[in-house]
């Protein structure tokens, strides 16, 4: 072989590592650039008023913005909301999410397991927004009305398949040697499993639930039909309610709060990543 | 508790998945029977019509089915050349050193913000950019969409292959090596036959994702009703249809809305499959 070839192989050798690099390095950029925009345009309009206080009319806004004040309220309301919703769907998809997983776990050879274990990817990959279509017949129809109800019943479904998916597979790697020694000190299987297996896979469970709860804050297709959204800080669960998501669509189609539209990303974005940094950093001691 | 008990309890919640995604099947065909029976089915999916003049009707599914096909496939011919170089990043080059860790965290945060955000990201700083580049007059359209869409699919298919690749084994490779082949080569002629079917499955689970992706689409193809005819133009993709209009919509809409809401979960639910079955035997080998 010449020396020109070996040269030219070694060259697209290198060619190769530093376009995978380039490339590599480049697919970090929108993450900053989002980040970035998002800080910069909104890092002001938070102070405690914005925390503390509803969204104002567009009327209001409009006022202040011809003064060349600062627009007055916040997104109280939509953090209430989305509290609210997130609270009730967590009560549910919690303990359903981890009992379906348990079930999957250890009968992972039935065939209704492998069903189930199937429609749990088919529901985790359903687009949001039909949930929120499904979640208008089922709830807002009957209720007759948009309610917080009905956005934390699409908030729960959601949620669902990634608790049972996190629980199924962390009870998967528990070592069987320790449900053998739970059974063998004469454990009936349901005290095994709440007293052993349970509490040794409490790491990779509680990651998968803040993974599931960072996944649907920022939703808002599915609260659109839904939740619907509301002006003032409310706490009853039969009425239209809103949702931080919700607000920033909001104001994202209203040209009087648009300046409103920063911060309240901002504050999502901030609550979402670090949630996500949290779930990544246990994950990482729990595997360890 | 017994034992009796818990299998029971641990069974009756199991219950809830088929009941859930049952009655979401169920709701969906009966709400969507108006559209279909009014229309005929085939006519529905074929038909480009969107009017809702009282009295005269008519709706189909065309344009959108269009709009959501072609902002899925311009979305991945773009995320292609940023989610492999990742995936051969974390996976073979820089496997288990702490650059790549801090790759894969990026990548994974990627996955974590709202759509809405990548949406006002894709409004207010690329639009601008595609309006002074004159590709679009009002920087709205399907190419904006995908390319946002392209980079909210990066992370679930390069991590999903850095997977795959990371899974080639060494002797292989090693072989590769002792013949005098470079590590590019290792990578074409070894990594990539290996890998390649898991690589080919994270990219359709991706482009499931890609398919039902709601917020952004709608605030940057533009809304309009019609065929896209070029990927420079507006159009709707089936969930930003669903987004805009499903609030004001009643009777004949309402269905016609629905309809394509099944049409969507039919799609997604196939692509899914694929995708699933595909990993899994992947996997196995």
């Amino acid at each position: 072989m010449s020396t020109l070839k070996i040269k030219n192989r070694l060259y697209r050798d290198k060619l190769m590592l530093w376009i995978v690099c380039i490339l590599a390095a480049l697919s970090v950029g929108p993450l900053l650039a989002i980040l970035g925009e998002v800080l910069l345009r909104g890092y002001d309009q938070l102070s405690w008023s914005f925390f503390t206080e509803p969204t104002p009319t567009a009327y209001k806004a409009m006022k202040a913005i011809e003064a060349g004040e600062r627009i007055p309220g916040g997104i109280a309301n939509g953090i209430v909301g989305t509290m609210i919703m997130l609270g009730m769907a967590i009560v549910i998809a919690v303990p359903a999410g981890i009992l379906c997983g348990t079930f999957l776990a250890e009968h992972s050879n039935s065939r209704f397991a492998q069903i189930v274990s199937y429609l749990t990817d088919l529901l985790q990959g359903t687009p949001s927004v039909i949930i929120g279509i499904i979640t208008y017949i089922w709830v807002v129809v009957p209720m007759k009305g948009y309610s917080a109800f009905a956005g934390s019943v699409a908030l729960c479904i959601m949620m669902l398949p990634l608790i049972i998916r996190s629980t199924e597979e962390t009870l998967k790697i528990i070592p069987a040697s320790l449900k053998e020694a739970g059974l063998a000190l004469g454990g009936n299987k349901a005290r095994v499993m709440l007293k052993v297996q349970l509490p040794a896979a409490f790491g990779g469970i509680f990651t998968g639930i803040l993974l599931a709860i960072s996944r649907v804050i920022g939703e808002t297709a599915p609260l659109m039909f839904t939740a619907l959204g509301c002006s003032h800080i409310r706490f009853s669960v039969d009425k239209p309610i809103s949702a931080v998501p919700l607000l920033i669509w909001e104001f994202f189609n209203d040209p009087n709060l648009q300046e409103l539209i920063w911060g309240a990303s901002l504050f999502l974005l901030l609550f979402v990543l670090t949630l996500n940094l949290i779930a990544k950093y246990l994950a990482k001691k729990w595997n360890q | 508790m017994n034992d009796k008990l818990y299998r029971i309890v641990l069974f009756a919640t199991t219950l809830i998945m088929p009941i859930v995604c049952g009655g979401i099947v169920y709701a969906l065909v009966t709400d969507a029977y108006d559209a279909f029976e009014h229309f005929g089915f085939l006519k529905f999916l074929t038909s480009s019509e969107w009017s809702y003049t009282q009295g005269k009707e008519q709706y189909g599914a065309l344009p959108f089915i269009t709009g959501t096909l072609m902002t899925t496939l311009v979305a991945l011919i773009f995320c292609i050349p940023f989610s492999l170089p990742v995936a051969l990043f974390v996976g073979e080059y820089f496997k288990g050193t702490r650059v790549a860790s801090i790759l894969s965290t990026v990548t994974d945060l990627l996955a974590g913000i709202p759509s809405i955000i990548y949406g006002l990201w894709g409004f207010y700083t690329l639009r601008p950019i595609i309006i002074a580049l004159n590709i679009s007059p009002q920087g709205s359209s399907v190419l904006t969409a995908s390319l946002v869409l392209a980079i909210m699919i990066i992370p679930y298919a390069s991590s999903l292959s850095a997977e795959f690749i990371k899974m080639v084994p060494n002797d292989l490779k090693e072989g590769a090596y002792s013949l005098g082949a470079t590590r590019a080569e290792v990578i074409q002629k070894v990594v990539f036959p290996v890998a390649g079917s898991g690589i080919f499955s994270s990219y359709v689970l991706a482009i499931g994702r890609a398919l039902g992706e709601t917020m952004t689409v709608t605030m940057l193809i533009g809304n309009t009703n019609n065929i896209p005819n070029s990927i420079t133009s507006t159009g709707n993709s089936m969930a930003s249809i669903i987004a805009n209009q499903f609030g004001e919509a009643d009777g004949l809409r309402l269905s016609s809305l629905i309809a394509i809401g099944l049409v969507l979960f039919m799609i997604t639910a196939t692509i899914n499959l694929i995708g699933k079955i595909m990993i899994k035997r992947a996997r196995i080998s």
